[in-house]
């Protein structure tokens, strides 16, 4: 029988290992799995890869992994918000790496991962400085570069409702990057606002289906 | 008086017809969604995936699974909806959206837009949506005070700061004028009234070209 419900937050993220590659979702609050983020802190995984969009605020959450030094990297599109406070001063220090990557282009690179593709080649900073040393073709008239895949060891997920075989909805713009980093990882976490029955959901309404999912955790907030 | 900056958005706004969908861009952009104009149904995209961002909502009406890209509370329209980032910047890439109103630090008279960075070194850079908006919207149009704070031009021969993209931007709506990038480069539509064309151009270190139809930028008192 298929059953992707766990239950607690330590048996979400048991067995996650040092140097992962974690695919953190979330635009601002909106969809981020800040229970999961706690679990992973007590957990104790360190020299984590993190891609998110941007680089945690306050000291909670992502913020509170990178305080407490467990990530060596970070992989986004816009570290620099309000509140950015625990990644600009390790960013001062060189104590944490960073890799900037257009958002939609993070997007992109980890659908392709989620696909089986080997790359793809993207419009996107063609004469910038964010081109320098990627590949370059013309194709019919245009400048491409050549983007590669970005696959993910864990996806951290938040998202509304989940079912026993891992059917997951999201809540309005809490959906952003959860789809597609649930696609793209290896192991999926999501924590579920709540658990319903199967058949529950339409099936004209899950936005994923659960073969991209390997566990779940009630987190009603 | 130059415009302010509520009034360089109505300005922009003016020019969106019925049935756009347009994406506003971070920072001065984000003020049109406030200045719609009556009557036209304008469908603004938001990077992390809304489409059809409606009016800020009342106290009672926020909800923070609903932001825009500014991580600000919003409200839907109806016939509004949802999708994921991937499907979100395949809008924007893949020339699905009409408009893309974008801030910047600087505009060069080819068209070469720079908002992402300026090498300051006490900041990480960030570059966000700001590079696919650039290169995936039909059109490009700015919305920027024509100097900076300094005194310092922004409409450029060619933009100093790294660049978002390369010729790319068609219009500038400043605080003084409304400006088209042309093969000719820049070629003023209009301008405020109480600065004459001599003074404009003392603000601005490309060389500017006046239209043969050049009109006054006039807007309300908002």
């Amino acid at each position: 029988m298929i059953d992707k419900r766990v239950k607690s937050l330590a048996e979400a993220v048991d067995g996650i290992e040092d140097g992962s590659v974690v695919l953190a979702a979330g635009f601002g609050g909106a969809g981020s799995p800040e229970a999961l983020y706690g679990a992973l802190l007590e957990q104790g995984a360190k020299d984590l890869v993190i891609v998110n969009n941007n680089a945690g605020t306050g000291r909670t959450g992502l913020a509170g992994l990178m305080d407490a030094g467990r990530v060596r990297k970070i992989i986004c599109s816009y570290p620099r918000s309000s509140g950015s406070v625990v990644f600009e001063e390790l960013y001062r220090d060189s104590k944490i790496e960073l890799e900037l990557v257009p958002q939609g282009i993070l997007s992109e690179r980890m659908r392709c991962a989620a696909a089986g593709l080997g790359g793809f080649w993207s419009p996107t900073g063609v004469g910038t400085r964010l081109a320098e040393g990627k590949e370059e073709r013309e194709i019919d008239g245009r400048r491409y570069v050549l983007e590669k895949p970005l696959k993910g060891d864990v996806a951290l997920l938040k998202a509304e409702l989940g079912d026993r075989w891992g059917n997951l909805t999201y809540n309005k713009s809490a959906r952003n990057f959860n789809p597609t980093m649930a696609q793209a990882a290896a192991l999926s976490i999501v924590q579920v606002r709540r658990f319903v029955e199967l058949g529950d959901i339409d099936p004209e309404h899950i936005i994923t289906p659960g073969i991209f999912v390997d566990r779940m955790v009630e987190v009603p907030n | 008086m130059p415009l302010t900056r509520k009034q360089i958005a109505w300005r922009a706004a003016q020019d969106l017809g019925d049935g756009v969908y347009v994406n506003l861009g971070i920072g001065l952009p984000t003020l049109v969604a406030d200045v719609l104009p009556e009557g036209r149904e304008i469908v603004l995209q938001s990077e992390n995936g809304v489409l059809g961002v409606g009016p800020a909502p009342g106290a009672n009406e926020i909800d923070m699974d609903l932001v825009n890209a500014g991580k600000q509370p919003v409200t839907l329209l109806k016939g509004g909806s949802y999708v994921h980032h991937t499907d979100s910047f395949l809008m924007i890439r893949g020339g699905h959206l009409d408009l893309a109103l974008l801030g910047a630090f600087e505009v060069a008279e080819n068209g070469d837009l720079a908002n992402w960075t300026t090498d300051d070194p006490k900041f990480p850079p960030g570059v966000g949506g700001a590079m696919d908006l650039a290169a995936g919207a039909k059109e490009v149009r700015v919305l920027v005070e024509h100097m900076t704070r300094d005194g310092a031009p922004r409409l450029r021969k060619k933009c100093e700061y790294p660049l978002t993209a390369a010729r790319v931007v068609r219009r500038v709506y400043t605080d003084f004028a409304v400006i088209d990038v042309t093969a000719r480069g820049f070629v003023v539509r209009e301008i405020v009234e109480d600065i004459d064309f001599d003074a404009l151009q003392q603000k601005t270190e490309a060389i500017l070209h006046p239209a043969a139809d050049l009109k006054a930028l006039k807007a309300p008192a908002i």
